[in-house]
């Protein structure tokens, strides 16, 4: 495999009613989701539930489940609260998660496809605040893509990465810590504050950072770990694993995002083939580690690495990139597919301009960006780093109103580079991708709105006329169901009912 | 071991490989610079027009709930 794998972003994010003092950002969230399920199969009848049936968040990659008593509440995500819940034509789940209004994006198979899906995300929310309005809703919700209120609370922004169930998972532990450790240099949305409760006002690389606590572990709302152990494929379990990755900053960036999910993705292929034994890039410490690497603007703090080696985090991501570079070179020489060329050029880019000066990438990085907008700003009018403006500038960039938000402002004058069009992203905001079996999830929402009772990753629950009992098409091969093995077979179907005869034939 | 990778980094990349297209870069860089930094006084300009009216009571305010 190259960079090409089943991927997919997940997204909780920040929640506000401006005016109103205390916000119920439950109920908030869930007039949100409905207002966006009324409209995105206009004239539905019914808001396809999502099927629990195959879910299990407490199965731990190590081998062993815990048990519902032991968990914490918060763990229990398969437990329906009655809260909004849908699945969108294009694919993608639109919920409530404590507390936060989430998007989960379809499965796709490649880096730029993850861009394009999680922009979709980012129009849905914004949609759906609009919509909120239309509903007679005077006081409108104002979302926010960014991870922490720098009051102690932090929300994440979760990559998926489906991989080979044969790769033993110590090492990926091995390897995923110090290259999830240094890829904050260009993954990092920036952030005004240190510590979980932003106690001392010192700008840093990461929003996340320093609400990682443990190194590996099935938490993701306490005690954070940096590899996270959930064990839910979502597929055949014996031939994958879903690699759940909680490190990371949610990117306002498109090239921030589609580093994240490409360097992760090639990674991981080097470690499924094998070409990383023999190496070694252990870091001692490295929980702190994690925090050493973001609150260092200057790229220069040496970690302590085993074999008595002392290695900044560029110097490390400079390792990970030589490594994958004679990787693709042995793989696959000249006949590199153009998604890995593409990947592994970008990649090298933004280490050489973060190695000449990390100002060098400020149209390209989050934090960059950020952080010289607040530089500019703080010297024009003379002010602490502790200043009530720079801490709404850090929070204002991730405004997802195009009139308000800075990232998206700056996108406009083209100080951010884009690498998706406003028309694809209405697409992808409609459509699901046709190389996933998210495209059959998302043409049968859109066929057969009132034929769905259920739907998860892997299933489709139809509620047939005249049938007593509900229908349910398992969809375990995420790489099943693309327009290519389906297209042709939902054209002919006339009705859901037919289709589920035609599927049995 | 990093610094030697780096030079092998260097010499094996496919682009920016000769020492004309380098110095070309530079000046792309430069150029894109210099035009990034005339407009941050109107990117300023700006954030005065949208920034929250009141900076410290909207900060005080961005209370969320913890999640994953």
């Amino acid at each position: 495999m190259t960079v090409r794998r089943i991927m997919g972003i997940e997204t909780e994010y920040g929640i506000t009613v401006p005016g109103v003092r205390i916000v119920n950002a439950m109920a908030s969230s869930t007039r949100l989701v409905n207002a966006y399920a009324r409209h995105d199969v206009r004239g539905r009848q019914r808001n396809p539930k999502w099927d629990y049936s195959e879910e299990a968040p407490l199965r731990d990659a190590r081998g062993f489940d815990m048990t519902r008593a032991e968990a914490d509440p918060s763990q229990l995500t398969d437990d329906d609260m009655g809260m909004a819940n849908v699945i969108l034509t294009n694919g993608s789940r639109f919920y409530v998660d404590h507390a936060h209004p989430e998007y989960s994006s379809p499965e796709v198979t490649c880096p730029r496809d993850a861009v394009l899906w999680d922009r979709a995300g980012v129009a849905i929310m914004r949609r759906a605040a609009e919509y909120t309005l239309d509903d007679g809703v005077d006081q409108p919700i104002v979302l926010y893509k960014n991870n922490t209120d720098n009051k102690g609370a932090s929300y994440g922004c979760h990559e998926n990465y489906l991989m080979s169930r044969t790769t033993p998972f110590s090492s990926i532990v091995a390897w995923m810590t110090p290259f999830f450790i240094s890829r904050q240099i260009f993954t990092g949305s920036g952030r005004l504050g240190v510590g979980q409760e932003a106690k001392r006002f010192q700008y840093q690389i990461s929003q996340r950072a320093d609400f990682f606590e443990a190194e590996v572990g099935l938490e993701t709302t306490f005690k954070r770990p940096i590899i996270n152990t959930r064990d839910e494929p979502h597929c055949d379990p014996e031939r994958f694993r879903r690699l759940h990755v909680i490190v990371g900053d949610a990117n306002m960036s498109d090239t921030a995002t589609y580093l994240k999910m490409g360097t992760t993705s090639l990674v991981l292929s080097m470690l499924e083939s094998g070409f990383l034994a023999g190496h070694d890039m252990t870091v001692i410490e490295s929980v702190r580690a994690m925090s050493t690497v973001s609150h260092d603007l200057t790229l220069g703090a040496r970690l302590p690495l085993t074999g008595n080696r002392n290695w900044t985090a560029l110097e490390m991501q400079q390792e990970f990139w030589s490594l994958a570079s004679r990787f693709c070179e042995r793989e696959y020489g000249s006949d590199i597919d153009p998604d890995t060329a593409q990947v592994l050029h970008e990649w090298g880019s933004v280490l050489d301009r973060l190695e000449t000066d990390p100002m060098d990438c400020s149209d390209v990085l989050d934090w960059v960006a950020k952080y010289r907008l607040m530089q500019a700003y703080r010297e024009r009018d003379s002010l602490e780093w502790s200043s009530p403006q720079l801490q709404a500038i850090d929070l204002q960039y991730a405004d997802i109103r195009p009139d308000r938000g800075l990232a998206l402002r700056l996108e406009l004058r083209g100080q951010l580079r884009r690498m998706v069009t406003d028309e694809e992203i209405e697409h992808a905001r409609l459509n699901a991708p046709t190389d996933t079996r998210a495209y059959f999830r998302g043409e049968c929402l859109r066929r057969f709105p009132d034929e769905i009772a259920a739907a998860s990753w892997d299933s489709l629950i139809f509620d047939l006329p005249g049938h007593e009992s509900l229908v349910r098409v398992p969809t375990l091969e995420p790489s099943r169901g693309t327009k290519d093995h389906v297209g042709a077979l939902l054209d002919r179907a006339v009705s859901a009912a037919d289709l589920i005869d035609l599927l049995g034939s | 071991m990093p610094q030697r990778e780096n030079a092998e980094r260097k010499s094996t990349r496919p682009v920016d490989t000769a020492a004309d297209d380098q110095a070309a870069a530079r000046t792309t860089q430069g150029e894109r610079k210099a035009a990034i930094d005339a407009d941050v006084d109107a990117i300023l300009d700006e954030i005065d027009d949208v920034l929250e009216v009141n900076a410290e009571e909207f900060v005080k305010s961005f209370v969320q709930k913890g999640g994953q």
